[in-house]
Protein backbone atom coordinates (compact mmCIF):
# COMPACT_ATOMS: atom_id res chain seq x y z
CA UNK A 1 0.00 0.00 0.00
CA UNK A 2 3.04 2.35 0.56
CA UNK A 3 4.50 2.76 -2.89
CA UNK A 4 5.31 5.95 -4.39
CA UNK A 5 2.68 6.33 -6.99
CA UNK A 6 1.69 9.26 -8.85
CA UNK A 7 -1.67 7.92 -9.81
CA UNK A 8 -3.49 10.15 -12.11
CA UNK A 9 -6.57 8.13 -11.91
CA UNK A 10 -6.69 7.85 -7.98
CA UNK A 11 -5.65 11.78 -7.90
CA UNK A 12 -9.22 11.90 -10.44
CA UNK A 13 -10.79 9.86 -7.59
CA UNK A 14 -10.30 12.06 -4.43
CA UNK A 15 -10.58 15.00 -7.03
CA UNK A 16 -14.52 13.89 -7.57
CA UNK A 17 -15.19 13.25 -3.48
CA UNK A 18 -13.39 14.92 -1.42
CA UNK A 19 -15.75 17.99 -0.65
CA UNK A 20 -15.41 17.36 2.29
CA UNK A 21 -16.37 19.95 5.59
CA UNK A 22 -16.19 19.00 9.09
CA UNK A 23 -19.21 17.22 9.75
CA UNK A 24 -17.91 14.93 6.84
CA UNK A 25 -14.74 14.58 8.32
CA UNK A 26 -16.32 13.53 11.76
CA UNK A 27 -18.83 10.93 10.02
CA UNK A 28 -15.60 9.45 8.65
CA UNK A 29 -13.31 9.26 11.26
CA UNK A 30 -16.62 7.42 13.29
CA UNK A 31 -15.67 4.98 10.60
CA UNK A 32 -12.13 4.24 11.24
CA UNK A 33 -11.21 0.95 12.76
CA UNK A 34 -8.12 1.37 14.74
CA UNK A 35 -5.44 -1.52 14.81
CA UNK A 36 -6.28 -4.25 16.84
CA UNK A 37 -3.25 -3.60 18.92
CA UNK A 38 -3.96 0.53 19.12
CA UNK A 39 -0.54 0.01 16.72
CA UNK A 40 1.23 -1.06 19.79
CA UNK A 41 0.70 2.06 22.01
CA UNK A 42 -0.58 2.60 25.55
CA UNK A 43 -3.02 5.40 25.77
CA UNK A 44 -5.49 6.78 28.07
CA UNK A 45 -8.80 4.79 28.72
CA UNK A 46 -11.52 5.85 25.29
CA UNK A 47 -8.58 6.41 23.02
CA UNK A 48 -6.77 4.23 20.14
CA UNK A 49 -4.91 4.37 17.47
CA UNK A 50 -3.75 3.38 14.30
CA UNK A 51 -0.81 2.63 11.82
CA UNK A 52 -1.70 5.32 9.08
CA UNK A 53 1.12 4.21 6.89
CA UNK A 54 5.02 2.44 7.53
CA UNK A 55 8.69 2.92 6.05
CA UNK A 56 7.83 6.52 4.36
CA UNK A 57 11.13 7.52 5.17
CA UNK A 58 13.20 10.22 8.11
CA UNK A 59 9.46 11.24 8.74
CA UNK A 60 10.26 14.86 10.90
CA UNK A 61 7.32 17.17 11.06
CA UNK A 62 3.76 16.90 9.42
CA UNK A 63 0.86 18.37 9.06
CA UNK A 64 -2.61 17.41 7.87
CA UNK A 65 -4.68 20.15 5.40
CA UNK A 66 -8.13 20.19 4.86
CA UNK A 67 -9.03 17.02 3.29
CA UNK A 68 -7.25 14.69 5.98
CA UNK A 69 -4.08 14.59 3.17
CA UNK A 70 -1.17 14.61 5.34
CA UNK A 71 2.16 16.37 4.13
CA UNK A 72 5.47 14.86 5.67
CA UNK A 73 8.73 16.63 5.99
CA UNK A 74 11.63 14.30 5.78
CA UNK A 75 14.64 14.98 6.68
CA UNK A 76 16.85 12.82 4.38
CA UNK A 77 15.14 12.44 1.26
CA UNK A 78 13.45 9.36 -0.38
CA UNK A 79 14.43 9.24 -4.31
CA UNK A 80 14.03 13.38 -4.76
CA UNK A 81 11.39 13.47 -2.72
CA UNK A 82 11.46 15.55 0.59
CA UNK A 83 7.95 16.42 0.71
CA UNK A 84 5.88 13.54 0.84
CA UNK A 85 1.92 13.93 0.10
CA UNK A 86 -0.27 10.60 2.03
CA UNK A 87 -3.68 10.08 0.49
CA UNK A 88 -6.46 8.38 2.34
CA UNK A 89 -8.25 7.03 -1.14
CA UNK A 90 -11.20 4.66 0.76
CA UNK A 91 -11.68 6.38 3.98
CA UNK A 92 -10.27 3.83 5.93
CA UNK A 93 -8.22 6.33 7.62
CA UNK A 94 -5.12 4.79 6.52
CA UNK A 95 -3.02 5.82 3.50
CA UNK A 96 -3.30 4.26 0.09
CA UNK A 97 -1.33 6.66 -2.16
CA UNK A 98 2.19 8.29 -1.64
CA UNK A 99 3.46 11.13 -3.88
CA UNK A 100 5.68 14.06 -3.37
CA UNK A 101 8.17 16.77 -3.80
CA UNK A 102 10.04 19.32 -2.69
CA UNK A 103 14.17 18.31 -3.64
CA UNK A 104 15.46 19.01 0.44
CA UNK A 105 15.68 17.64 3.34
CA UNK A 106 14.12 19.47 6.40
CA UNK A 107 11.96 19.38 9.33
CA UNK A 108 9.58 21.70 9.68
CA UNK A 109 6.34 21.59 7.82
CA UNK A 110 3.09 24.05 8.25
CA UNK A 111 0.00 25.12 6.91
CA UNK A 112 -1.27 28.39 6.73
CA UNK A 113 -3.54 31.18 5.66
CA UNK A 114 -3.40 29.20 2.05
CA UNK A 115 -0.18 28.39 1.47
CA UNK A 116 2.25 25.01 2.70
CA UNK A 117 5.56 26.19 4.36
CA UNK A 118 8.88 23.74 4.70
CA UNK A 119 12.24 23.85 5.87
CA UNK A 120 15.41 22.86 4.92
CA UNK A 121 18.36 23.39 7.13
CA UNK A 122 19.23 26.73 5.72
CA UNK A 123 16.14 27.70 3.61
CA UNK A 124 12.49 28.02 3.98
CA UNK A 125 10.23 27.79 1.22
CA UNK A 126 6.35 28.11 0.62
CA UNK A 127 3.82 26.56 -1.95
CA UNK A 128 0.44 28.22 -2.67
CA UNK A 129 -2.47 25.36 -1.70
CA UNK A 130 -5.85 25.61 -3.89
CA UNK A 131 -9.14 25.17 -2.85
CA UNK A 132 -8.84 21.56 -2.37
CA UNK A 133 -6.05 22.17 -0.16
CA UNK A 134 -3.33 20.73 -2.49
CA UNK A 135 -0.39 22.37 -3.68
CA UNK A 136 -0.72 23.17 -7.54
CA UNK A 137 3.14 23.81 -8.54
CA UNK A 138 4.97 21.97 -6.31
CA UNK A 139 8.32 22.27 -8.44
CA UNK A 140 8.09 26.40 -7.91
CA UNK A 141 8.17 26.96 -4.55
CA UNK A 142 8.67 30.70 -3.23
CA UNK A 143 11.71 30.88 -1.80
CA UNK A 144 10.99 33.13 1.58
CA UNK A 145 14.00 32.87 3.98
CA UNK A 146 17.46 31.97 3.08
CA UNK A 147 20.94 31.73 4.50
CA UNK A 148 20.22 30.48 7.85
CA UNK A 149 23.42 28.81 9.65
CA UNK A 150 23.47 25.51 9.29
CA UNK A 151 26.84 23.35 10.84
CA UNK A 152 25.11 20.32 11.60
CA UNK A 153 24.78 20.67 15.26
CA UNK A 154 21.25 21.38 15.82
CA UNK A 155 20.43 21.94 12.54
CA UNK A 156 17.02 21.73 11.62
CA UNK A 157 14.50 24.98 11.02
CA UNK A 158 11.46 24.58 12.45
CA UNK A 159 8.78 26.58 12.06
CA UNK A 160 5.41 28.36 13.39
CA UNK A 161 3.03 31.64 12.22
CA UNK A 162 1.02 33.88 14.16
CA UNK A 163 -2.00 35.11 12.91
CA UNK A 164 0.11 38.91 12.53
CA UNK A 165 1.71 37.49 8.56
CA UNK A 166 5.13 36.19 10.66
CA UNK A 167 6.62 33.17 10.61
CA UNK A 168 9.28 32.34 13.23
CA UNK A 169 12.09 30.48 12.78
CA UNK A 170 14.28 28.11 15.71
CA UNK A 171 17.82 28.81 14.72
CA UNK A 172 20.18 25.69 16.98
CA UNK A 173 23.21 26.68 18.51
CA UNK A 174 25.81 24.69 16.89
CA UNK A 175 27.54 24.00 20.26
CA UNK A 176 26.85 22.25 23.62
CA UNK A 177 27.23 24.99 25.72
CA UNK A 178 29.41 27.69 23.66
CA UNK A 179 32.09 26.45 24.90
CA UNK A 180 36.04 27.40 23.36
CA UNK A 181 36.69 23.73 22.44
CA UNK A 182 33.31 22.32 22.12
CA UNK A 183 32.40 19.21 24.40
CA UNK A 184 36.09 18.59 25.36
CA UNK A 185 36.03 18.27 29.04
CA UNK A 186 37.05 21.50 30.64
CA UNK A 187 37.15 24.04 28.52
CA UNK A 188 35.33 26.98 29.47
CA UNK A 189 33.06 29.28 27.65
CA UNK A 190 32.65 31.69 25.66
CA UNK A 191 32.00 35.50 27.13
CA UNK A 192 29.69 36.60 25.69
CA UNK A 193 28.79 33.75 23.46
CA UNK A 194 29.45 34.69 20.16
CA UNK A 195 26.84 31.73 18.61
CA UNK A 196 24.17 34.07 20.12
CA UNK A 197 23.99 36.15 17.16
CA UNK A 198 23.55 34.30 14.47
CA UNK A 199 21.84 31.35 16.53
CA UNK A 200 20.89 30.13 19.81
CA UNK A 201 17.42 31.51 19.61
CA UNK A 202 14.07 32.46 17.32
CA UNK A 203 14.18 34.65 14.56
CA UNK A 204 10.96 35.98 13.27
CA UNK A 205 10.28 37.34 9.29
CA UNK A 206 7.33 37.84 7.36
CA UNK A 207 5.83 35.61 5.87
CA UNK A 208 4.78 36.77 3.01
CA UNK A 209 8.12 38.40 2.11
CA UNK A 210 10.81 36.68 -0.18
CA UNK A 211 14.67 35.90 0.01
CA UNK A 212 15.16 37.18 3.29
CA UNK A 213 17.93 36.63 5.66
CA UNK A 214 19.30 38.10 8.78
CA UNK A 215 19.46 41.52 8.13
CA UNK A 216 15.47 41.27 7.12
CA UNK A 217 14.33 39.58 10.32
CA UNK A 218 14.19 40.07 14.28
CA UNK A 219 16.06 37.98 16.36
CA UNK A 220 12.29 37.45 18.63
CA UNK A 221 14.06 35.42 21.74
CA UNK A 222 17.82 34.52 22.64
CA UNK A 223 19.20 32.11 25.20
CA UNK A 224 17.56 29.16 23.63
CA UNK A 225 19.88 26.27 22.97
CA UNK A 226 18.16 24.10 20.54
CA UNK A 227 14.18 24.27 20.29
CA UNK A 228 12.92 21.50 17.75
CA UNK A 229 9.10 21.70 19.09
CA UNK A 230 7.32 24.99 19.05
CA UNK A 231 3.97 26.77 18.53
CA UNK A 232 1.94 29.65 18.55
CA UNK A 233 -0.79 29.68 21.14
CA UNK A 234 -4.21 31.21 19.27
CA UNK A 235 -5.85 31.45 22.94
CA UNK A 236 -2.54 33.01 24.61
CA UNK A 237 -1.54 35.03 21.25
CA UNK A 238 2.00 33.64 22.27
CA UNK A 239 4.68 32.23 21.29
CA UNK A 240 5.68 28.57 23.14
CA UNK A 241 8.86 26.57 22.39
CA UNK A 242 10.55 23.53 23.98
CA UNK A 243 14.33 23.15 24.43
CA UNK A 244 16.58 20.82 24.44
CA UNK A 245 18.68 21.03 27.44
CA UNK A 246 22.77 20.58 27.59
CA UNK A 247 24.60 17.66 27.58
CA UNK A 248 27.12 15.91 29.33
CA UNK A 249 27.56 17.41 32.69
CA UNK A 250 29.51 14.93 34.05
CA UNK A 251 31.47 14.11 31.25
CA UNK A 252 32.71 17.85 31.09
CA UNK A 253 32.96 18.27 34.42
CA UNK A 254 33.51 15.37 36.42
CA UNK A 255 34.27 17.24 39.57
CA UNK A 256 31.04 18.99 40.04
CA UNK A 257 28.84 16.30 38.45
CA UNK A 258 28.62 12.42 38.63
CA UNK A 259 26.92 9.76 35.95
CA UNK A 260 23.19 9.69 38.37
CA UNK A 261 23.19 13.96 38.11
CA UNK A 262 24.03 14.31 34.59
CA UNK A 263 21.34 11.83 34.22
CA UNK A 264 18.68 13.99 35.66
CA UNK A 265 19.81 17.68 34.91
CA UNK A 266 18.94 19.75 33.30
CA UNK A 267 15.04 19.77 32.62
CA UNK A 268 14.56 19.70 29.60
CA UNK A 269 11.65 23.12 29.21
CA UNK A 270 8.87 24.49 27.38
CA UNK A 271 8.64 28.36 27.73
CA UNK A 272 6.28 30.69 26.70
CA UNK A 273 8.88 33.47 24.68
CA UNK A 274 7.80 36.92 24.23
CA UNK A 275 9.49 39.43 21.69
CA UNK A 276 13.01 40.36 23.76
CA UNK A 277 13.00 37.63 26.01
CA UNK A 278 16.12 35.17 27.42
CA UNK A 279 16.16 31.84 28.66
CA UNK A 280 19.68 32.29 29.51
CA UNK A 281 22.05 29.45 27.75
CA UNK A 282 24.63 28.78 27.95
CA UNK A 283 24.78 30.94 30.64
CA UNK A 284 22.70 28.97 32.91
CA UNK A 285 20.62 25.98 32.86
CA UNK A 286 17.42 24.65 34.71
CA UNK A 287 17.48 22.61 37.82
CA UNK A 288 14.17 20.65 38.38
CA UNK A 289 14.87 20.23 41.78
CA UNK A 290 15.39 23.03 43.14
CA UNK A 291 13.55 24.86 40.58
CA UNK A 292 16.56 27.36 40.04
CA UNK A 293 18.76 28.40 37.35
CA UNK A 294 21.57 27.25 37.52
CA UNK A 295 25.59 28.56 36.65
CA UNK A 296 26.61 26.77 34.12
CA UNK A 297 30.21 24.72 35.01
CA UNK A 298 31.52 26.40 31.58
CA UNK A 299 31.23 29.82 33.17
CA UNK A 300 32.20 29.13 36.60
CA UNK A 301 29.22 27.05 38.10
CA UNK A 302 30.05 24.28 40.51
CA UNK A 303 26.30 22.82 40.21
CA UNK A 304 25.77 24.87 43.55
CA UNK A 305 26.00 28.33 42.41
CA UNK A 306 22.60 29.96 40.86
CA UNK A 307 22.75 31.93 37.78
CA UNK A 308 21.34 35.25 37.04
CA UNK A 309 17.79 35.18 37.96
CA UNK A 310 17.31 37.99 35.07
CA UNK A 311 16.93 35.16 32.40
CA UNK A 312 13.22 33.76 31.80
CA UNK A 313 11.77 31.01 33.98
CA UNK A 314 10.20 27.81 32.38
CA UNK A 315 6.64 27.31 31.95
CA UNK A 316 6.96 23.73 32.66
CA UNK A 317 10.32 21.27 33.41
CA UNK A 318 10.33 17.90 31.97
CA UNK A 319 12.82 15.15 33.06
CA UNK A 320 16.34 15.88 31.79
CA UNK A 321 17.53 14.77 28.33
CA UNK A 322 14.01 13.42 26.71
CA UNK A 323 14.54 15.67 23.33
CA UNK A 324 11.11 17.39 22.75
CA UNK A 325 10.87 17.62 18.87
CA UNK A 326 7.25 18.69 18.93
CA UNK A 327 4.53 20.72 20.48
CA UNK A 328 1.11 20.88 19.15
CA UNK A 329 -1.52 23.32 21.16
CA UNK A 330 -4.42 21.11 21.06
CA UNK A 331 -7.75 22.90 19.08
CA UNK A 332 -9.79 20.09 17.89
CA UNK A 333 -13.49 18.93 19.36
CA UNK A 334 -12.61 15.06 19.32
CA UNK A 335 -10.71 14.64 22.42
CA UNK A 336 -12.42 15.37 25.80
CA UNK A 337 -12.73 18.81 27.42
CA UNK A 338 -9.68 18.29 29.39
CA UNK A 339 -7.29 18.60 26.03
CA UNK A 340 -9.21 21.24 24.72
CA UNK A 341 -5.91 24.03 24.10
CA UNK A 342 -3.32 21.85 26.29
CA UNK A 343 -0.01 20.49 24.82
CA UNK A 344 1.08 17.54 23.25
CA UNK A 345 4.80 17.02 23.37
CA UNK A 346 6.37 14.29 21.19
CA UNK A 347 9.57 13.32 23.38
CA UNK A 348 12.16 12.01 21.04
CA UNK A 349 13.64 9.77 23.75
CA UNK A 350 17.20 10.25 25.63
CA UNK A 351 21.19 9.03 24.94
CA UNK A 352 22.68 11.62 27.24
CA UNK A 353 21.51 9.56 30.33
CA UNK A 354 24.26 6.51 29.96
CA UNK A 355 24.62 4.25 32.26
CA UNK A 356 21.19 4.68 33.58
CA UNK A 357 18.46 3.70 31.18
CA UNK A 358 17.04 6.26 28.54
CA UNK A 359 13.81 7.98 28.93
CA UNK A 360 11.67 9.40 26.88
CA UNK A 361 10.20 8.17 23.51
CA UNK A 362 6.67 9.20 24.47
CA UNK A 363 3.83 11.73 23.78
CA UNK A 364 3.25 13.63 26.64
CA UNK A 365 0.46 15.75 27.77
CA UNK A 366 0.02 19.27 29.35
CA UNK A 367 -3.38 20.38 30.71
CA UNK A 368 -3.78 24.33 30.48
CA UNK A 369 -6.45 26.34 32.22
CA UNK A 370 -6.97 30.19 30.77
CA UNK A 371 -3.86 29.84 29.32
CA UNK A 372 -1.73 28.38 32.01
CA UNK A 373 0.16 25.51 32.60
CA UNK A 374 -2.32 23.63 35.15
CA UNK A 375 -0.65 21.45 37.67
CA UNK A 376 1.29 18.55 36.23
CA UNK A 377 2.27 16.94 32.42
CA UNK A 378 0.95 13.68 32.23
CA UNK A 379 2.51 10.61 29.60
CA UNK A 380 -0.33 10.59 26.82
CA UNK A 381 1.08 8.14 24.19
CA UNK A 382 3.64 5.23 25.05
CA UNK A 383 5.13 2.39 23.72
CA UNK A 384 6.85 3.80 20.76
CA UNK A 385 9.95 2.07 21.78
CA UNK A 386 8.73 -1.39 21.55
CA UNK A 387 10.69 -2.46 24.55
CA UNK A 388 10.28 -1.04 28.17
CA UNK A 389 14.00 -0.87 29.03
CA UNK A 390 16.20 1.33 26.76
CA UNK A 391 19.47 0.60 27.61
CA UNK A 392 21.28 2.09 24.49
CA UNK A 393 19.56 4.43 21.88
CA UNK A 394 19.60 2.13 18.59
CA UNK A 395 17.33 -0.35 20.75
CA UNK A 396 13.97 2.07 20.71
CA UNK A 397 12.33 0.67 17.08
CA UNK A 398 9.96 4.22 16.92
CA UNK A 399 11.04 7.46 17.88
CA UNK A 400 8.12 10.16 18.06
CA UNK A 401 9.36 13.03 16.78
CA UNK A 402 6.29 15.18 14.88
CA UNK A 403 2.92 16.21 16.18
CA UNK A 404 -0.38 17.47 13.75
CA UNK A 405 -3.69 17.77 14.41
CA UNK A 406 -6.38 16.41 11.63
CA UNK A 407 -9.72 18.25 10.75
CA UNK A 408 -11.83 15.67 12.74
CA UNK A 409 -9.39 16.38 15.65
CA UNK A 410 -7.32 13.11 15.39
CA UNK A 411 -3.62 13.45 16.45
CA UNK A 412 -1.07 12.22 13.68
CA UNK A 413 2.48 11.47 15.15
CA UNK A 414 5.59 10.75 13.34
CA UNK A 415 8.13 8.71 14.16
CA UNK A 416 11.76 9.45 12.27
CA UNK A 417 13.29 6.10 13.04
CA UNK A 418 11.77 3.24 10.96
CA UNK A 419 9.30 6.11 9.41
CA UNK A 420 5.76 5.40 10.93
CA UNK A 421 3.10 7.53 10.79
CA UNK A 422 0.24 7.11 13.97
CA UNK A 423 -3.05 8.71 14.27
CA UNK A 424 -5.07 9.05 17.81
CA UNK A 425 -8.45 8.90 18.17
CA UNK A 426 -11.28 9.06 20.92
CA UNK A 427 -14.35 6.91 20.58
CA UNK A 428 -14.87 6.40 24.27
CA UNK A 429 -17.19 8.26 26.18
CA UNK B 1 78.12 -43.27 20.44
CA UNK B 2 74.63 -41.81 21.66
CA UNK B 3 71.07 -43.29 20.05
CA UNK B 4 69.12 -42.16 17.50
CA UNK B 5 66.66 -42.53 20.15
CA UNK B 6 69.02 -39.67 22.47
CA UNK B 7 68.77 -37.30 19.58
CA UNK B 8 65.12 -38.00 19.40
CA UNK B 9 64.81 -36.82 22.60
CA UNK B 10 67.02 -33.81 22.71
CA UNK B 11 65.20 -32.31 19.46
CA UNK B 12 61.78 -33.27 21.12
CA UNK B 13 63.54 -31.55 24.07
CA UNK B 14 64.27 -28.50 22.19
CA UNK B 15 61.41 -28.14 19.98
CA UNK B 16 59.28 -28.70 23.36
CA UNK B 17 61.04 -25.72 24.91
CA UNK B 18 60.93 -23.39 21.61
CA UNK B 19 56.61 -24.22 21.88
CA UNK B 20 56.54 -22.93 25.95
CA UNK B 21 58.49 -19.99 25.32
CA UNK B 22 55.99 -19.02 22.35
CA UNK B 23 53.06 -19.82 24.11
CA UNK B 24 54.20 -17.51 27.25
CA UNK B 25 55.46 -14.92 24.57
CA UNK B 26 51.81 -15.31 23.66
CA UNK B 27 50.52 -16.06 27.01
CA UNK B 28 52.24 -12.29 28.07
CA UNK B 29 51.01 -10.27 25.33
CA UNK B 30 47.02 -11.66 25.23
CA UNK B 31 47.46 -10.76 29.51
CA UNK B 32 48.85 -7.74 29.12
CA UNK B 33 46.04 -7.25 26.31
CA UNK B 34 43.42 -8.14 28.49
CA UNK B 35 44.66 -5.29 31.18
CA UNK B 36 44.71 -3.06 28.53
CA UNK B 37 41.58 -3.67 27.60
CA UNK B 38 40.01 -3.91 30.98
CA UNK B 39 42.12 -0.49 32.34
CA UNK B 40 40.23 1.08 29.17
CA UNK B 41 36.83 -0.01 29.77
CA UNK B 42 37.17 2.83 32.65
CA UNK B 43 38.10 5.66 30.00
CA UNK B 44 35.55 4.26 27.68
CA UNK B 45 32.88 4.85 30.65
CA UNK B 46 34.21 8.21 31.74
CA UNK B 47 34.75 9.98 28.51
CA UNK B 48 32.78 7.72 25.48
CA UNK B 49 30.02 5.91 26.46
CA UNK B 50 27.34 9.17 26.37
CA UNK B 51 27.93 9.86 23.28
CA UNK B 52 28.59 5.71 21.31
CA UNK B 53 26.49 4.39 24.30
CA UNK B 54 26.99 1.29 26.60
CA UNK B 55 26.69 -1.50 23.88
CA UNK B 56 28.45 1.06 21.28
CA UNK B 57 25.56 1.69 19.26
CA UNK B 58 25.87 4.98 19.07
CA UNK B 59 22.48 7.13 18.46
CA UNK B 60 21.17 7.27 14.78
CA UNK B 61 22.49 10.25 13.02
CA UNK B 62 24.31 11.67 16.10
CA UNK B 63 26.78 9.34 17.38
CA UNK B 64 28.36 6.84 15.37
CA UNK B 65 28.57 3.07 16.72
CA UNK B 66 31.45 1.47 17.27
CA UNK B 67 30.37 -1.96 17.44
CA UNK B 68 31.20 -3.35 14.25
CA UNK B 69 32.82 0.12 12.83
CA UNK B 70 34.53 -1.11 9.87
CA UNK B 71 37.21 1.68 10.88
CA UNK B 72 37.66 0.58 14.55
CA UNK B 73 38.03 -3.05 13.55
CA UNK B 74 40.40 -1.88 10.43
CA UNK B 75 44.15 -2.28 10.32
CA UNK B 76 45.04 1.73 10.09
CA UNK B 77 45.80 1.89 13.86
CA UNK B 78 46.97 5.55 13.60
CA UNK B 79 44.03 7.21 12.03
CA UNK B 80 42.07 5.29 15.36
CA UNK B 81 44.81 6.92 17.54
CA UNK B 82 44.60 10.72 15.62
CA UNK B 83 40.60 10.33 15.78
CA UNK B 84 41.21 10.57 19.28
CA UNK B 85 44.24 12.83 19.98
CA UNK B 86 42.40 15.62 17.25
CA UNK B 87 38.81 14.90 17.61
CA UNK B 88 36.33 14.57 14.83
CA UNK B 89 34.01 16.43 13.31
CA UNK B 90 34.91 15.73 9.63
CA UNK B 91 31.13 14.81 8.09
CA UNK B 92 32.37 12.16 6.30
CA UNK B 93 30.29 9.00 5.76
CA UNK B 94 30.82 6.50 8.37
CA UNK B 95 30.19 3.07 7.16
CA UNK B 96 26.88 4.49 4.30
CA UNK B 97 26.04 6.82 7.37
CA UNK B 98 26.39 10.56 8.44
CA UNK B 99 26.85 12.14 11.95
CA UNK B 100 26.24 15.12 12.95
CA UNK B 101 27.48 15.95 16.56
CA UNK B 102 30.92 17.14 17.73
CA UNK B 103 33.26 14.62 18.69
CA UNK B 104 36.06 16.60 21.01
CA UNK B 105 39.88 15.86 20.98
CA UNK B 106 40.98 13.29 24.35
CA UNK B 107 44.50 14.97 23.62
CA UNK B 108 44.57 15.30 27.71
CA UNK B 109 44.13 11.78 27.84
CA UNK B 110 48.03 9.80 28.35
CA UNK B 111 49.46 7.29 25.82
CA UNK B 112 48.76 4.20 28.14
CA UNK B 113 45.05 5.51 28.26
CA UNK B 114 44.38 6.32 24.62
CA UNK B 115 45.88 2.48 23.96
CA UNK B 116 43.72 1.19 26.59
CA UNK B 117 40.80 2.29 25.72
CA UNK B 118 41.24 1.38 21.68
CA UNK B 119 42.53 -2.13 22.65
CA UNK B 120 38.75 -1.73 24.65
CA UNK B 121 36.62 -1.04 21.55
CA UNK B 122 38.47 -2.80 19.55
CA UNK B 123 37.86 -6.34 21.49
CA UNK B 124 33.94 -5.40 22.68
CA UNK B 125 30.56 -5.97 21.56
CA UNK B 126 30.81 -7.97 18.50
CA UNK B 127 34.48 -6.26 17.78
CA UNK B 128 37.48 -8.70 18.18
CA UNK B 129 40.89 -7.27 16.95
CA UNK B 130 43.52 -9.31 18.77
CA UNK B 131 46.74 -6.88 17.37
CA UNK B 132 46.89 -4.29 20.20
CA UNK B 133 46.97 -0.52 20.14
CA UNK B 134 50.47 0.26 21.98
CA UNK B 135 51.47 3.37 23.67
CA UNK B 136 54.54 3.44 21.53
CA UNK B 137 52.42 3.97 18.80
CA UNK B 138 50.33 6.53 20.26
CA UNK B 139 53.53 8.18 21.69
CA UNK B 140 54.68 8.24 17.59
CA UNK B 141 51.14 9.47 16.07
CA UNK B 142 51.13 12.39 18.99
CA UNK B 143 54.30 13.48 18.26
CA UNK B 144 53.54 13.49 14.21
CA UNK B 145 50.48 15.50 14.90
CA UNK B 146 50.97 19.40 15.46
C1 LIG C 1 30.35 14.25 22.22
C2 LIG C 1 30.12 12.91 21.77
C3 LIG C 1 31.32 11.99 21.62
C4 LIG C 1 32.22 11.58 22.57
C5 LIG C 1 32.25 11.96 24.04
C6 LIG C 1 33.12 10.67 21.90
N1 LIG C 1 32.80 10.56 20.59
FE1 LIG C 1 33.71 9.42 19.20
N2 LIG C 1 32.59 10.24 17.74
C7 LIG C 1 31.55 11.12 17.94
C8 LIG C 1 31.07 11.59 16.66
C9 LIG C 1 29.92 12.56 16.45
C10 LIG C 1 31.87 10.97 15.67
C11 LIG C 1 31.75 11.18 14.15
C12 LIG C 1 32.13 12.60 13.78
C13 LIG C 1 31.94 12.94 12.34
O1 LIG C 1 31.32 12.18 11.59
O2 LIG C 1 32.41 14.01 11.94
C14 LIG C 1 32.79 10.10 16.39
C15 LIG C 1 33.72 9.25 15.78
C16 LIG C 1 34.48 8.33 16.45
C17 LIG C 1 35.32 7.32 15.83
C18 LIG C 1 35.42 7.03 14.34
C19 LIG C 1 34.34 6.03 13.98
C20 LIG C 1 34.42 5.50 12.58
O3 LIG C 1 33.82 4.44 12.36
O4 LIG C 1 35.05 6.13 11.71
C21 LIG C 1 35.93 6.62 16.84
C22 LIG C 1 36.89 5.45 16.70
C23 LIG C 1 35.49 7.22 18.08
N3 LIG C 1 34.62 8.24 17.82
C24 LIG C 1 35.89 6.77 19.33
C25 LIG C 1 35.65 7.48 20.51
C26 LIG C 1 36.27 7.18 21.78
C27 LIG C 1 37.23 6.02 22.03
C28 LIG C 1 35.81 8.10 22.66
C29 LIG C 1 36.20 8.27 24.12
C30 LIG C 1 37.60 8.54 24.38
C31 LIG C 1 34.88 8.97 21.95
N4 LIG C 1 34.82 8.56 20.66
C32 LIG C 1 34.17 10.01 22.54
C33 LIG C 1 31.06 11.53 19.16
C34 LIG C 1 31.71 11.35 20.37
Amino acid sequence: MLRFSVLLLAGCLLASQSQANDTLQHRKSAAIMPDADNAGLKLPTGFSALKVAENVGRARHLVVNSQGDVYVKLSGKVGDKGILVMRDLNNDGRTEEITGFGNYGGTGIAIHNGYLYASSDEEVFRYKLNAKGAVETPYQPEKIITGLINRRQHESKSITLDKNGNIYVNIGAYSNSCQVKDRQPGSLGMNPCPILDSAGGIWQFKSDVLNQTYGNGVRFATGLRNVVGLDWNNQTNSLYVTQHGRDQLNSLFPQFYDTTTNANLPAETMYEMKQGDNAGWPYVYYDPFQNKKMLAPEYGGDGKTEGSAAYKNPAMAFPAHMAPNALLFYTGSMFPEKYKNGAFIAFHGSWNRAPLPQEGYYVAFVPFENGKPTGKWEIFANGFAGVDVITSTRAAQHRPCGLAQGPDGSLYVSDDNKGTIYRILFNGN
Amino acid sequence: MRSIKQYACLGGFCLGMFFLLCSTTGMAQSASLKSSIEKGKTVYVQRCMVCHQQDGGGVPHLNPPLDGASAVKGKDKSKLISILLKGMSDRVEIDGEYYSNNMASHADLSDQQIADVLNYIRNNWSNKVPTPVTPAEVKSVRAKTK
